[in-house]
């Protein structure tokens, strides 16, 4: 079953962007996310990881399909709603891609304190089809 | 068949075997997978130019004993090294004939593996397929998919597993895990449809090719039997089963001059010579069902009284609520829709938010004649499953219905 874990910038309250963090903490996190990946591919179970560059370079795109295209550009107030990375994960079941939620939404943040990031987790829908 | 091909084709039969002597000698299954790999490479370069020696088997045993001697010689300290090299000294000119291919299914096949890893390395060992080709299969990177089967080898090895065909008491329940194995390589590849799917129809025939293994060493099993059966039975519908833009075409609406009568006929001939055996288990029932669907010229004329009677017994024998859930159409077609429908209303507890529950109701309430409750169902099973095709198919049902 295929997963996939998302998480927004920076997401949860009461924590500063990371470009404020103390250079050490930020180090700290990074180690952490490296190695959950280590981990999760000698599991065999990481398909894909990937981290978005930060919301000031984020644009919307609207457009009817017909006339002029409206692209609104960064920054945006609004920036914890905006999806800062993702992981695509192949486990056996929902409760084990629940279980790396938690260990993703426990990375040490500032002061080594867990982030406690709300992770989305949405199961893929994939080209296979179940019966008949 | 090109010289090339046969080559390669004798080489993956004999490669598994070849393991399975090598890793029952030495008990690691690593150590003898690289060597197996480098025989059969040597095999590759020598036989075309020398010719195929008398037993290649043998040969093969030989070279690869060499290959994992030079192996154990070059990497091991030198204390345990004396040791493991008497052990290994390459044997005497001929191998007895004994075949090791099915203990091996048994071991990749080990209830203490994931079922996932049990796949992927019955498919490297087994099959022969290489690792890039199972992960592609699978949509995992390469690395993932190799992850994952040198961890299903340091599993075997760390539960210690011994290097034998299970006898007696456990007899049953390893065939099963074998079974239940196959039953999903199967499905990996029949259930598969169109875009990145396409190449995983493979899937299907190495399952079949695989179970083909354990039916010929066991051909007086009724549930290896029944698996192959089923397999063939279902596979046979496969041209039949999508629409030219990879669309999900159901049982009813099928073009049934596209199955493969060849598949066919050889399904019905097993599940037959199966049921005339007399032990009535799980796989061997599904076979009969697919069999009394493959020998229907037509929805309509299709045995249903009789596929309502084995789906009784096969609700008897499992108690899973998916068989009810399949019984319930056939259930609507013998005595009415009300009837399926009836059937439904317990599975809520168990079933409950499951796709194809709704998807069933969806199709009781139309043949009932209830239009608008049939299409709300049949948007809620494609709100619910998790395959594409399957979510296109069920949109335009509700489509259909409710306009």
């Amino acid at each position: 079953m295929k997963f996939l874990l998302l998480q927004n910038y920076p997401g949860t309250e009461n924590v500063e962007p990371m470009a404020n963090w103390p250079a050490e903490d930020v180090e700290a996190h990074l180690k952490f996310q490296n190695e959950l990946n280590r981990r999760l591919t000698e599991l065999g179970e990481l398909i894909d990881v990937q981290s978005l560059t930060g919301p000031d370079l984020a644009k919307f795109v609207t457009s009817d399909g017909v006339g002029a295209t409206v692209v609104t550009d960064g920054p945006f107030p609004e920036f914890k709603e905006l999806l800062a990375g993702y992981r695509i994960i192949d486990v056996e079941s929902e409760a084990r891609a629940i279980e790396i939620a938690e260990q993703v939404s426990a990375a040490p943040g500032p002061g080594g304190r867990p982030l406690r990031q709300p992770i989305e987790v949405r199961q893929v829908r994939g080209c296979v089809s179940a019966g008949s | 068949m090109s010289h090339a091909t046969r080559l390669e084709e004798l080489l993956r039969e004999l490669a598994p075997q070849v393991l399975g002597v090598l890793i029952h000698r030495t008990g690691d299954f690593d150590t003898a997978e690289d060597a197996v790999q480098e025989a059969s490479l040597a095999a590759a370069l020598h036989w075309p130019r020398d010719g195929i020696p008398d037993s290649p088997r043998s040969w093969l045993i030989q070279t690869a004993m060499r290959k994992m001697t030079d192996q154990i010689r070059s990497s091991r300290a030198r204390r345990r090294r004396e040791q493991e090299v008497a052990r290994l000294e390459p044997p005497a000119a001929e191998v007895p004939g004994h075949d090791d291919t099915l203990t091996l299914l048994f071991l990749c096949c080990h209830p203490t593996l994931t079922p996932a890893s049990a796949i992927a390395l019955t498919l490297r060992a087994i099959a022969g397929l290489t690792t890039a080709q199972i992960a592609r299969a699978f949509l995992v990177p390469e690395n993932t998919m190799g992850q994952r089967i040198s961890r299903a080898k340091q599993r075997l090895k760390a539960s210690d597993v011994p290097f034998t065909m299970p006898t007696g008491e456990d007899h049953p329940q390893r065939l099963d895990s074998v079974l239940q194995v196959l039953y999903l390589l199967f499905n990996e590849g029949h259930t598969s449809s169109t875009g990145t799917g396409l190449h995983r129809a493979d899937l299907s025939d190495e399952a079949i090719r695989l179970t083909r293994m354990p039916h010929s060493r066991l051909p007086d099993d009724s549930e290896v039997t029944g698996l192959l059966a089923l397999m063939l039975l279902t596979d046979a519908r496969r041209p039949a089963r999508t629409g030219p833009n990879g669309e999900l075409v159901p049982l009813d609406e099928q073009d049934r001059s596209r199955w493969n009568r060849p598949l066919i006929t050889e399904g019905v001939a097993l599940v037959t010579a199966a049921m005339s055996r007399g032990r009535i288990c799980r796989y061997q029932l599904e076979a009969s069902i697919a069999a009394l669907h493959a020998q229907a010229p037509s929805a309509r004329q299709t045995a249903w009284p009789q596929i309502l009677a084995v789906y009784e017994a096969l609700r008897r024998l499992s108690g899973n609520p998916i068989v009810t859930l399949n019984m319930a159409v056939a259930a609507a077609m013998v005595h009415g829709p009300a009837a399926g429908l009836t059937l439904l209303e317990p599975l809520d507890e168990q079933l409950g938010g499951h796709h194809r529950l709704d998807a069933v109701r969806g199709h009781l309430l139309e043949m009932l004649g209830d239009t608008h409750a049939a299409g709300t169902r049949y948007r809620a099973a494609a709100d619910r499953t998790t395959s594409l095709p399957e979510r296109r198919y069920l949109f335009a049902q509700a489509a259909r219905l409710c306009g």
